[in-house]
Order: C-alpha cells, then structure tokens, then sequence
C-alpha cells in the first residue's frame, strides 16, 4: 500500500469535513436500503433478481442475480452482491427464508456486483476458485474505487474481503444437498458454474446472460463460446443467469453464445477495415438485438475492450527488430 | 450539442459583423465555462483571432471504460489548408496531448489519451491566415487515468517490448491512404507514483520513401501507453511504404516501416474500403 490516500478515503475525509459545516440537509439522513425481491423457483430456492440496468446511483450497483438455497445444515448463496450493505441485507433475507444461518457462500467471479457483499459473511464460509480469489486480489482495489466513484453512499464501509475456501471440482455436500461445480472460463479467466443435483438447476453465473446484453471486460470470447457450448450440453431443469430472468431451456446459452458471435464478427472486421474505436463505435447493431436490454452500451464497451487485443495481436511488426 | 452549434454561430456572426481587438478576439467565451479555458487559449493561441468552429470535430466515447486509454479522434478534414491540428484536454494536470502538422496528410489524428477527470477535450486547427479555429466536446469521466501506474503488460517488462511497432496501411476512398500503427512504450507521465520520471515519445514523423516528411506529430505525456495513431496521408501510389520515425524524451530513436501494397482482406475492396468522412 501507499501513503497517498485512496480516492475513497480522501472521498470519506471530504464528507466528514463537509459535515462539520452542514447540518445533514433533509432527506439525506436516510441511507440506501437495498428492497431485495426473493423470487421462488421451487422448494428452498429463491433468486433475487438484480435490474437490467448499469451499474449506478439509482441501483446501488444491484444488477447482478444472487441465488438463496436451503439445505439441513443452512443456508447458502450464489454471489453476495455489489457491497456491504447488499451483503447483510443478503444474509439477513437467507435467514428469514430458511430460517437458518448462512453455512456456504459461493463466488462465480471476481467482477465487483457479485463479491463486494462477501464482507457480511465469515471469510471461511466463501468458497471460490483460485483464480477467482487472484482476479479480486489483482483488481478488487481499482473495482473498489470504480464502484465508489459509480454509486457512492452505496458503498460506504465496503471492503474487499477474500473467500478462504477454493473450489477445486469435487461435489460439496451440504446438508441435503449435493452441489456439483463446473469449472469454467471466458467471462472471466475463472468461472464457476454450479449443478443443483436434488432440483437440476443450473446456477450460471456470468456465463449465460439473458435479455441483458454480456459485459466483456475480461472476456475471452473464442472460450466463453466454448463454456456455453459445454454448459448446454448438461440436462437441466432451469438456468439462472448472472443477469437476466430465469427460464427453463438454454435459451440464455444460445442468446449469450449469438450476442458473442455477433458483436465480435462487428468488431473484427471494423478492425480488419481500418477503422479505430470512435469509428467502430458507431456501427450499427443487427435488429434482433434491439430487445436486450443495453445492447448498444455493452456493444460499445466491448468495441474499447476487444480493439485493444486485436491490435497487439492481428497486426504484423513492422519495426526494424521485428 | 445544438447548443454549441446555435452558441457557434453567433459568436462567428458577430465576429465577422463587429470589428473587435485581436486580443478579445483572442480569447472567445467558451461553452464549458472551463476554468482553465483563459489561460490555455492564451498558452496555446497567444495573440492569434480564436474562432469556435463546428467543422473541427472531437469524438470520445459516450462512455469512458478505461481512463488510462480513451479514444480520441480529432478531426478538421472539412477546413483546408490546416498546418497544425493540437488536442488538449483543459483539466487534466497535463493539458496538451499532441501536436499534428499535416504537411502533405489529411488533419486528421486519432489515438488514446489518459483522462484525470470529467473535461472539455478540445482540438484547435490552425490555418494559414493565422487563426485558430476550436472545436471540441465535454467528456464525462471520473478520474484516475493520469496517476494511476500504466497497467502491466500481461507480466512482460516494458523493456523487453519498447519500441516494437506494429501496424498497417490502408487506401482511402479518395486516393489517400490511412495509416494504423502501435508503438509499444510505457509513456509515463511522471505523475504516478514512486519516482518514476517522464518518459514518452516525443516525436513521431511519416515519411515516404524518398523521405520526404508527410506528416509531422508531438506528442506528450498525456499520451496513452504503447500509442496506437491512426493518420491519412498522401503518400504516392507508386511507393512502396510508409516509414515511422519516432524518437523518445530520452533520445532513443524508434524506425518503422509499414509496406505497401495495402492489405487485401475478405472485407477489403481493392480500391479502398472506408467510406469518406
């Protein structure tokens, strides 16, 4: 660490001056509270749905889908949500589902609206993959600083917290549920997908999106269409996305997989063509893609993450050494 | 941005309707009500007549993914006889990215620029009577880009890298010819943390064969790591290529060479592929 203050802190030290000279001004007062909505999908497994929305002020970075299951031995969760607050009021709304406190928490990624409620829970009961706990490691601080620049108060007291436990493939047992983890990649270097075995569900993560169009930051696309190509070929009795409704049917794989396909077949020809970002950018999309949600935002964030990569990759050296 | 645009044109109107002292005339009020638009425009235009001129366009992306490398196109193809086209962001601790003189070249630029926070990013043209004429838009961004330590290189050194080059050319609907290349060096800024001292290149000539120079770029710090340039030229159809010299603040020398006949693809038409602005 440094001795520059974060930006957080200098944004925490700038607040407590500002208050010495303010009274709080009405309707302040009042924190965030996030109004989780548990949905049912069958017995002892709920989703909280997170909106179709980009992370910001309004949402408090809730975007993300969290899963709730029951078990004998307790509760456990599929992600924790975008920070502190969201996290302990996750745990609060598993205890009054189940009735029990929470045993096991699973990460699906590093991304920061799915790991920065981890702080509500004690660090042995997280459980990731080793390269999940190196992606929050390597970026959690510049994640930390982003989403407090994007949705503030939201965020106030949220740390990075590292899960303790590593997912390594191996079926967990859990009270009466057997959870079976499928590792995964191309949302992320890391992706775990999990199998319910006692009601078939597939609980996706980042891989599978639904009407919300797939984030990139991280991607590696040729494998994520490789992850996909996998996860549609396990039975199923429904998939829940990382963002997005829950149906049954693959229909979240397929979507993913063509929203995939599609905007880097854009992408790599608009580079094949000579054109840079701000030229790319302006592309249009194909029709069907106009009922997802974001389409044109993701789009325009995966031109800025793909350009990159094919530059340094596609094009010849051309310097005397080369 | 009809704002502008209608704030544009009177302040072009009555430019041309009032007769007003070079110095006011030197210093317009802008649209941003930028802070520091005064003592740029005096930095920068000195005593020159200073017009708000919709045909110099700046595009960012509607939205900032990666403050250390935002891509920014400057663009005054639609004025003739531009001899120097500059970038410069108002309220980034280093305000002035680059410097184009498009000698035989379009004025036309686009790179990446590292942002610090939310500001007006401006391109100024200046023609052969002596005027600048400004254009530009606010970029909205939170900050970061400018002290942040360059992201590491997928854990190689800079070193291994600097300098290697890697590009091509492509014909443009009107005969001339777009170059793209990338030129891997870390462009500190000396603003970042630690005691690491600026360095960036400096210079960045393309030249044609007989070495004739076609056009000419200075660059500074608030250049993004390993540039990534796109330039039009009017290199001759009979050339076999463009050469990239460049030269950092150390003094080190960077030579390219990017080969003609341009790059036949699936998507490439043989008599240029891109459509004109």
């Amino acid at each position: 660490m440094t001795s520059i203050l974060t930006r957080r802190q200098s944004l925490l030290l700038g607040a407590s001056a500002l208050s010495l000279f303010c009274c709080c001004p009405p309707g302040r007062a009042e924190p965030h509270q996030y109004d989780l909505k548990p949905r049912k999908l069958t017995n002892g497994v709920w989703v909280t749905r997170g909106s179709d929305e980009a992370i910001d002020e309004r949402n408090g970075g809730a975007i993300a889908n969290v899963a709730i299951l029951d078990s004998t031995e307790g509760a456990i969760l599929i992600d924790t949500g975008p920070s502190r607050r969201f996290g302990e009021a996750l745990m609060a709304l598993a205890k009054e589902l189940t009735g029990k406190p929470v045993v096991r928490v699973y990460l699906t990624h590093f991304h920061p609206d799915h790991m920065f409620g981890n702080q509500a829970f004690d660090p042995a009961i997280l459980a990731a993959t080793q390269g999940t706990i190196d992606g929050m490691k390597e970026y959690g601080n510049a994640f930390s600083d982003s989403m407090y620049r994007a949705v503030g108060d939201w965020m106030r007291g949220t740390e990075l917290v590292l899960p303790q436990a590593i997912v390594l493939g191996a079926p967990e047992d859990i009270g009466n549920r057997r959870l079976r983890p499928l590792l995964m990649r191309g949302h992320t270097p890391s992706d775990l997908a999990l199998f319910d075995e006692k009601t078939g569900i597939i609980f996706a993560g980042d891989l599978v999106f639904l009407d919300r169009a797939p984030t990139t930051p991280h991607a590696d696309i040729e494998r994520w269409r490789v992850s996909l190509a996998n996860l549609s070929a396990i039975p199923n009795a429904m998939i829940v996305p990382g963002h997005g409704p829950t149906e049954r049917g693959i229909r979240g794989i397929e979507q993913t997989s063509r929203w995939l396909e599609t905007i880097s077949r854009i992408i790599a020809d608009a580079f094949d063509r000579g054109l840079d970002i701000s030229e790319a950018i302006k592309l249009p999309l194909p029709d069907w893609t106009t009922s997802i949600a974001l389409a044109r935002y993701e789009y325009e964030r995966s031109v800025m993450h793909l350009y990159p990569q094919l530059e340094a990759s596609r094009w010849p050296r051309i310097d005397e050494r080369g | 941005m009809s704002v502008l645009s209608s704030y544009n044109i009177v302040r072009l109107a009555a430019l041309m309707l009032t007769s007003v002292t070079p110095t006011h005339a030197g210093v317009p009020d802008e649209a941003f009500k930028s802070p520091m638009w005064e003592t740029l425009s005096e930095r920068y235009f000195g005593q020159a007549t200073v017009v708000f001129d919709d045909r110099v366009k700046v595009t960012v992306p509607p939205i900032v993914e990666n403050q250390a490398q935002v891509p920014v196109t400057a663009d005054a193809r639609l004025i003739d006889g531009v001899k120097k086209l500059i970038v410069f962001a108002d309220l980034n601790p280093i305000q002035l990215a680059l410097e184009l003189e498009p000698i035989k070249a379009k004025a036309f630029v686009a790179f990446r620029m590292k942002i610090e926070q939310a500001t007006p990013v401006r391109a100024a043209a200046l023609t052969e009577d002596g005027v600048w004429h400004v254009g530009g838009v606010f970029l909205n961004a939170a900050g970061g880009g400018c002290t942040a330590p360059p992201k590491a290189n997928g854990g190689v050194s800079w070193f291994d890298t600097l300098g290697e080059t890697q590009g091509r050319l492509w014909q443009e609907k009107d005969g001339s010819v777009r170059a793209r290349f990338r030129i891997s060096h870390p462009m500190d800024t000396g603003l970042g943390q630690g005691n690491t001292p600026a360095y960036y290149i400096e210079k960045v000539e393309a030249k044609e064969a007989a070495g004739t120079t076609l056009a000419r770029l200075a660059m500074f710090e608030p250049v993004s790591q390993n540039p990534t340039l796109t330039l039009v030229v009017d290199l001759p159809r009979q050339d076999p290529g463009l050469n990239i010299d460049s030269r950092d603040n150390n003094g080190k020398i960077y030579r390219a060479n990017l080969i003609a006949p341009w790059r036949q693809s699936r998507n490439d038409q043989p008599e240029g592929s891109l459509s004109a602005p």
